[in-house]
Order: structure tokens, then sequence, then C-alpha cells
């Protein structure tokens, strides 16, 4: 059963450990620049929630990689981008309409959530259930999806 | 069934690969002509600069990816198309039957009717032979003169400028990337580049070129009275589909290869896509020829799957939208950016830090944007644009702070606050 992150904005509390523990996982660094997963502050609210690259069927980025650089897992179902191979274009960046493909400065490379081959670090480190993961079918993926699909679906 | 592929770029490799996805007991060919496998013009800049060799612009990088699909890559010329029949005519002799022809022949630079232009050592960047030539001639210190500073012009510009050449910039409009730029993110982007030590020249027309002196090969005359001396010089003054061998055929062009959107032609059996189609742009309902990436890549796999009989495979349109990076300056465009009638904008200016946001509404929703030093999590304009989101509320906090773009994004589409039933 493929798994997924599941993402609840309700139970966020905006302590940022999930960035921290994404950048030390994949940078080595504990500099929230740097991480795959954002929270995002609705400070008129006093909400915040946290959002990241859903792992979506329709891959924009993997699409519009002119070099194949963006692959998918075969056993995580992560679409994963290959350093080696990606050369810095980030036309991936501006293709993935949920904006959650970065292009980070230091490496002349793009960065995306790659699940950290199936142990994400975000969820780990979630003190309040915010990030979990969980099978695939329990995100609420599909409702999120749906709302992309409504516009962009047809396109591809 | 016999499907026939003529081009071997991104199009045409993607529409190969989604038929043979779908019907696995077709045929499937691709004609190209060009000698290597099949790469990525996209990916010339990379290699210019040794970020990648040669293989590292490759399409695909299997060797035998190809083979494994059971899609033939030959490399020949098409130079014709006889619909009534049903077949191709190739330069090397011979044709090709088919029952469905995909037209993936992309486009070319145009040469600018310019004396001199014809004079050895001039060359585009547009081929894996091109960017050949360049690496020969761009060395440390060599005088480079680019013609254009659009957007081919200023991927390369970047490469050049890596590679250690005395560079000069030649643009004809008012400012650098005219056709994805504004005034203000055109004109930063000069004067970054300027500060990088490149010498840009706007507003200028080259008006001849003439052997050089003194040691140098070329002495560019350009319409102030200027002459620029040069050892290279690189054009990327635009391009044009590929669509000559189409002559007295039944195809319709204008610009491009007309299509519907179902990416058929004006004969039921041939599509086309990519950079030689004219398609339904998504922002403004016309159909253009936008050249890009993205674009090619959607229309290659949307073309395969009316090919196949997926007749519910309808084009909704693309949007024009294009990145780049410029000597560590990076800009994108999305859409409308030039604004839409009636619309209404917001904007964030730093041109001290080179940093630019402008937004483009129609009502309240999103439908252009432009941005300069920002690059985090740009995507979502391009999704806020697609998805015609209603920003409600955040429309208003987007014109006291363009950069909430994601915070727009989630609070308009996700289970955040009014959405979670919450507030």
């Amino acid at each position: 059963m493929l798994r997924a992150l599941k993402l609840e904005p309700e139970r966020c509390t905006g302590c940022l450990q999930c960035e921290m523990a994404c950048s030390f996982e994949n940078e080595q660094l504990f500099n929230p620049s740097k991480s795959r997963i954002k929270v995002f502050n609705f400070h008129d609210d006093g909400r915040f929630a946290p959002y990241t690259c859903t792992q979506c069927a329709e891959a924009w980025c993997l699409h519009s990689c002119p070099v194949e650089a963006i692959v998918i897992n075969a056993r995580t179902g992560a679409k994963e981008v290959l350093e080696d191979i990606c050369v810095g274009c980030k036309v991936c960046t501006i293709a993935c309409p949920f904006g959650t493909v970065n292009y980070n400065h230091d490496t002349g490379k793009v960065q995306k959530c790659d699940l950290c081959g199936g142990q994400p670090a975000c969820a780990e480190a979630c003190p309040t259930g915010a990030i979990t993961y969980v099978d695939i079918d329990q995100t609420g993926l599909d409702r999120m999806r749906a709302h992309a699909q409504r516009s962009l679906g047809a396109s591809a | 069934m016999k499907h026939l592929i003529i081009g071997a770029g991104p199009s045409g490799v993607i529409a190969a690969e989604t038929l043979r996805k779908l019907q696995p007991e077709a045929s499937v060919t691709i004609v190209g002509d060009e000698p290597e496998p099949p790469y990525s013009r996209m990916a010339l800049p990379y290699l210019l600069i040794g970020k990648i060799g040669e293989e590292g612009t490759y399409l695909r990088k299997d060797a035998g990816h190809f083979d494994g699909l059971r899609i033939d890559v030959r490399r020949d010329r098409v130079t014709g198309v006889d619909t009534a029949a049903r077949k191709v005519q190739l330069a090397g002799g011979g044709a090709l039957p088919y029952d469905r022809l995909l037209i993936a022949t992309g486009s070319r630079p145009v040469s600018p009717p310019i004396p001199g232009m014809d004079l050895s050592g001039i060359y585009p960047c547009w081929t894996l032979a091109d960017a050949r030539h360049i690496a020969r001639g761009a060395v440390p210190g060599a005088k480079v003169v680019l013609m254009g500073a659009g957007f081919i012009g200023c991927i390369i510009l970047e490469a050049l400028a890596k590679r250690g050449v005395d560079l000069t910039v030649v643009e004809m409009a008012d400012r650098m990337v005219p056709r994805m730029m504004d005034n203000i993110a055109g004109n930063l982007i000069k004067k970054w580049c300027e500060a990088k030590g490149v010498h840009v020249h706007t507003s200028a027309k080259v008006v001849a070129i003439e052997p050089g002196t003194g040691g140098r090969q070329f002495a560019v005359r350009l319409d102030s009275g200027t002459v620029l001396a040069a050892d290279l010089i690189i054009s990327a003054t635009g391009v044009r589909s590929n669509v000559e061998f189409l002559q007295g055929s039944d195809i319709r062009i204008d610009h491009g290869i007309l299509i519907d959107r179902q990416m058929r032609t004006s004969n039921p059996d041939v599509y086309a896509a990519g950079d030689v189609a004219q398609g339904l742009d998504f922002s403004t309902g016309e159909y253009s020829v936008q050249a890009i990436q993205p674009t090619a890549a959607d229309h290659g796999q949307l073309a395969a799957r009316n090919m196949a009989g997926r007749r519910e495979a309808i084009h909704r349109g693309s949007v024009n939208m294009n990145v780049l990076d410029t000597l560590g300056l990076i800009s994108s465009s999305f859409g409308l950016w030039m604004g839409a009638k009636d619309g209404d904008s917001a904007e964030l200016c730093d041109p001290g830090r080179y940093r630019y946001l402008n937004l483009q509404f129609e009502d309240d929703v999103l439908v252009g944007a432009t941005s300069l030093g920002l690059t985090e999590h740009v995507g979502v304009l391009r999704g806020l644009i697609q998805t015609r989101t209603r920003l409600r509320g955040w429309k208003e906090r987007l014109q006291e702070d363009p950069t909430r773009v994601m915070e727009a994004y989630l609070g308009s589409t996700q289970a955040v606050g009014f959405n979670a039933g919450l507030i």
C-alpha cells in the first residue's frame, strides 16, 4: 500500500520543527529556508498550514523536465529529482501548479519532497500530528487533487 | 495502426512514448534530421558551461530506451507530405506510409536580413553542432557579440559570461527579454547584467557585419554608429516554425500549423504539436505558437492520446510561461503578464535588491504574473492562473503584499480557516 503525507492545518501550531527536520535530513543543516516542507502563516486568523508536494498523479514537474531528471520511485510513489541529471533549468519550478518544486541556489539544482525514501523526517518531527504518513486513501488527497483537476486536469 | 512522427524533440518523443503506452501493438516511428539521439535544446547552455556533457542533453538517458519501447527512431529529413496517399517523402530517398501522422518539426532560428550575416563564424545556438562551434570560439577573453536578448539570447548569455568571454549584447527592443518581461523587470535585468560586466545595448540595431581589423574577425556596425570588434558572433534573433515542407499540401498554416483542440490539423489524419503548432493559449483564448517546453510536452501527450482514438482528450489551452536565469538573477512570467483589459494589478518593486513581483488580475482571478529575484513557490502562480481560482478577500491582501501568493492559494483551496469550516 502506498503511503502519503497527510497534512492537517488545524493541528499545526507553527513550531517549524518539520522544516528543521527536513532541512537537516536532506541538507545536513538546520536551515528552514532549505526545507522542502513549508509552514505558511495565516497570522490574521492565528492559523498555520504545513504544505509540500502531494506527489500528484499528474506529475507536472516530471513531464516538463527536458532531461528526464525527475523520476517516480516505484516503492514510495514519490517523484524524485536526480541531482546528477538535473541541469538547473527550473522549468519544473514554473510547471508545478502547487509551487512545491524550488530552486536551490547553492547546488544549482531543483529540490522537492521525496518522502525521505519512505520515512519522512517531517512527520517524525511533528509533535502535534499535523503531519502524518498514512495509507494513501486516508489523506484526503483526492479532495485536494479534485480541486486542481477541475481546471488543470484536461490539459495533460 | 502505423503512427509516424516527424521531429525528435520533446513533443515527438513524449508523443511516441504515450502512443506506445496506449497502443502496445501499434507501429511507432520517429523521423529526426539530426545525427545525435533525441536531445534537448534547452540543455545546450548547460553543456556550454560544462555542467553536463553532450549525453546530459539527451531526452532519454538509457541508450536502449527507444528500442526497448519498440519506437523506431530514424535519421532522415521529410521533404513532403502526400496526405491523399498518406505517406511522407524522405530526403534520403523513398517514402514512409502512415495511418496517423504527427508533425512535431519544431522551429529554427531566423537569420536577420543584415549585410554580412553570410560571413563564416556567425552561429545561432540551436543545435548540438552549433554548441560545438560556440564552445571552440567562446574562450576566455574572446570578444563575443550576441545579437538578440530574447529568452534564447539570455540563456546563452549566462553560459557565455561564465566562459569568461568579453560579451556585448545588442537588442532591438527598449529592454531585455521584451516578450517575457515588462519594462521594469526587463530593465532591471539589463542593469544586473551590466553590473556583472556584460555590455548591453538596448534600442539598438546591427546594421552591418564587416570583416574586422587589428586581428579581430568581425566589425559589427550598430545604427547608432558604434562599431564593435568581435571574434565570435552569436545570432539569437528569434525562431520560426518549420513548415516549409508542407507547401502544396492541404494542411493549413498561419504562423505555425493550425490545430484544433484535439491537436488535429486541417487534415483529419494529421496532427501537430510543439513549436510548430499554433495551439490554444489558455489566457487569450486565441491560437498562437508558444514555443516553450511545457507546452511542447502537453501538446505531445494530448496529440498522442487523440491519435490513439482517445477523443475525450481535449486541449484546455496552455499557459504561456517562462523562467530564466540571467547570471544568477532569476525571472519568470506567466499568462497575461502584460495585463488584462480592464484588469488591475498588485506590485512589489525593490530595484536596489533586484526584486520585483507584479500580479495581474481580472476581477478577483489571477491572470498573469511577472517575478524577478524571487524563486520560492513561483509555480503556484501558474496554478492560480490555470485553476481560475476566485481569490475573494485574498486579492486585497495580495494587493497589500503580493509575495503572499502561496498563502492566497492555500487559503483559497485548502482546509485552512474558512475552508476547514473553522471560521
